[in-house]
């Protein structure tokens, strides 16, 4: 617990974590959804917990990892609104700039030996086209762009299904269906995830993230039904 | 480093802990604040009637959790910049406000730190409210909230128990209840039940012990 | 003003025999070579008015802006020597991102004028610093509802239910005096404050001035926001219009 005289301990582990974002680049706009549990180690510490966040009319925000680090990053971007609209310029920041300014932040505190525990997923319309953009940092810095974007497990379980159902006319509207289903099969196979979810569209009418809603899910296969019988060749 | 090696400073291991049950609960016209009283040192009880419930303002209390030390240090703090705060806005501060502030320094100390605090209380623009601080020093705002080391035992009975608006009486008997069955399956929780209550006429403290503190179950 | 000529006016840190600061007086000065600026509380929020006269011929419109924002809900007019304001405002975002960083709240509009008012009053009191050579209108609307005040460049803060600063401040002051404003909205004080600015605008010194106005009320979503430019435009020409009836009828009554 103590380290040398001198030493200092920067890096703790995770305590309230939120699990897997994912989010979908579409021919209108963007689409992204996550969960909304933050667990505390295996406890599901809180049920009812936004994960998404709406930054602009042209940008929403998803975040895994540390909740209390988000919350730092989400006042960091709130007060980062507050300077853009005193400046009263009409002109509108670019969800680009917005990742890049949080690449920055999340390269800067892990340059200090003292990351921020989160990846953080951008979703954004570029207001002069239409143009979906997606984007991802992570808690050193990394920072990309992509149709098709997943963190933590979803990495393992939707990013797959994300690229099956991708298609660079995929409209908004459809690429929501696609989310719906990636956050129902992390249900169904993250530990560390519920069945209440969000949705985030953002479109050049604007960025709009649901009240949190249950997913349909499925339990009644016969063969889940009938359980393990004697004569089944072996147990599962 | 190297006293600590040789065993020397041992003791510096073995801090207070509040290993605690404590929670905190909304209700129709307020909240109650309740906690057990047990701090020990590792196994060994070094105050069975300790008071984990904590004034901030006239309306503002606060639960603490974790390492005596810590949350006592950070409860002073917090004290005392919020009676700065409340002369500046000239007014009883919001419970929201020093929510917030728990955060900020659980927060930027957390390597730090081992403090889990609910902070809870009443105010005119809001009412009774109840924030939990957790150990990273991220803040949940929420209807009722439990922590401690005792609250693991008693989630279920609390999501099963716990209704919106329920009136003070019923909050009380919640409060007592669920503490009661955490201090009696938890080691580290015990002693009398403290509560406070806080609504718009005034603060109410009440003590459990002994017979007082409700029996369930003890078959094995 | 006994003491002038005699070096009590030299140092904002000395006093005059009778007990007054030239320097700060000077600094109030200042303010008043400036274009006119008004502010008024009314039933549904603030709005603040603020003339802007042009340097020159060539300046370009929209710029050296007199009126800004400080936090979503409080906005800030100018009166007197600009970049002297633009540190206020400066100010005073800096003390509304530091209140959200302690509190996790916006700042009230009630604690963020005392503290720029405290640093404006500091700059008063040194004499290795010059006071500050503006006024600021501060408008904001919170829990405590729409609140109008004026820091002056020797620190002093007031609440007001409507004020008025700079070149015409009198002449102001006596036509906001005749608004009912409690009842007012603040929409009709957007065309109110026009006339009050175009009839206290002094079109023989300085010809081309531009109209800026913000407001902070319920139409706006109690946020600070520019009064939309065709409502001003509208208001400045009905008032114009008006003023120029009314010259008409005083030259005839002449005639």
């Amino acid at each position: 617990m103590f380290g040398g005289q001198d030493s200092k301990q920067h890096t703790v582990q995770p305590y309230v974590t939120g699990t897997s974002v994912i989010g979908l680049k579409c021919a209108d706009g963007v689409v992204l959804g996550a969960d909304t549990l933050v667990s505390y180690g295996s406890l599901a510490k809180n049920r009812k917990t936004s994960r998404l966040m709406t930054v602009s009319n042209h940008c929403s925000l998803g975040f895994s990892g540390e909740y209390s680090d988000f919350q730092e990053i989400k006042s960091t971007l709130e007060e980062l609104m507050i300077s853009e609209y005193c400046m009263a310029d009409n002109i509108p920041m670019q969800p680009r700039a917005i990742h890049q300014y949080l690449a920055r932040v999340m390269y800067e505190a892990r340059n200090k030996q003292d990351p921020l525990y989160n990846q953080l997923v951008i979703g954004g319309v570029l207001p002069a086209t239409g143009e979906g953009y997606l984007g991802l940092v992570d808690l050193l810095g990394t920072n990309y762009e992509s149709e098709m974007i997943a963190t933590g497990y979803g990495t393992y379980i939707a990013l797959p299904l994300l690229r099956k159902a991708y298609r660079p006319d995929i409209t908004v509207a459809e690429g929501r269906k696609v989310i719906e289903d990636c956050l129902r099969v992390l249900y169904y196979r993250d530990a560390r995830s519920i069945d209440t979810v969000q949705i985030s569209t953002v479109t050049k009418e604007g960025a709009e993230t649901t009240e949190p809603f249950k997913l349909e899910t499925s339990w009644d296969f016969k063969k889940f039904k009938a359980g393990s019988r004697l004569i089944d060749e072996s147990t599962w | 480093m190297d006293v600590m090696e040789a065993g020397g400073m041992d003791w510096m291991q073995n801090e207070h802990m509040l290993g605690t049950s404590i929670m905190a609960v909304v209700y129709d016209g307020g909240v109650v604040l309740g906690a057990d009283s047990r701090t020990t040192t590792g196994s060994y009880i070094a105050n069975r009637v300790s008071d984990k419930i904590s004034p901030i303002t006239e309306k503002i209390f606060c639960c603490r959790s974790g390492s005596a030390a810590d949350t006592q240090a950070i409860s002073d703090y917090v004290r005392y910049y919020i009676s700065m705060h409340s002369l500046e806005i000239g007014e009883e501060p919001k419970v929201a406000t020093v929510g917030k502030m728990f955060r900020l320094i659980c927060y930027r100390n957390k390597a730090n730190l081992l403090a889990g605090i609910i902070c809870a209380g009443y105010d005119k623009h809001d009412g009774g409210q109840v924030y939990n601080i957790t150990l990273g020093g991220s803040i949940l705002k929420q209807p009722f909230a439990i922590s401690g080391s005792g609250s693991s035992y008693i989630y279920g009975f609390c999501d099963s128990n716990f209704k919106e608006g329920m009136g003070r009486d019923e909050a009380e008997q919640f409060v007592i209840r669920a503490l009661a069955l955490a201090m009696s399956r938890d080691g580290s929780s015990g002693g009398v039940i403290r509560t406070v209550t806080i609504n718009e006429s005034g603060v109410d403290r009440k003590y459990y012990s002994g017979k007082d503190i409700p029996g369930f179950y003890e078959g094995w | 003003m006994t003491s002038i000529g005699t070096g009590y006016d030299l140092s904002s840190s000395t006093f005059s025999p009778e007990g007054r600061v030239f320097q700060t007086e000077y600094a109030m000065k200042s303010v008043e070579n400036s274009g006119t600026a008004v502010g008024a509380r009314c039933s549904d929020g603030v709005v603040i008015a603020v003339e802007k006269v042009y340097h020159s011929r060539m300046m370009m419109k929209g710029s050296l802006r007199r009126v800004h924002f400080v936090e979503k809900h409080i906005g800030v007019g100018i009166a007197g020597l600009l970049p002297d304001g633009r540190q206020m405002v400066s100010k005073c975002r800096e003390e509304a991102t530091q209140y959200r960083e302690v509190y996790g709240e916006p700042v009230p509009g009630r604690v963020l004028v005392d503290r720029l008012a405290r640093f404006t009053h500091l700059y008063t009191l040194y004499w290795h610093v010059r006071s500050f050579g503006c006024s600021a209108l501060v408008a904001a609307y919170d829990a405590e509802g729409p609140q109008l005040y004026m820091v002056e460049p020797s620190g002093m803060l007031m609440r007001y239910n409507a004020c008025a600063t700079g070149k015409a401040k009198q002449q102001a002051k006596t036509e906001l005096e005749k608004l009912k404003l409690g009842e007012l909205t603040c929409r009709e004080a957007v065309t109110e404050l026009a006339k009050t600015i175009v009839n206290v605008h002094d079109s023989t010194k300085d010809k081309l001035y531009e109209l800026e106005m913000l407001w902070v009320c319920e139409e706006s979503g109690r946020t600070a926001q520019f009064v939309p430019q065709e409502l001003i435009d509208e208001a400045r020409k009905a008032a114009e219009d008006e003023k120029d009836r009314e010259d008409d009828d005083d030259d005839m009554d002449d005639a």
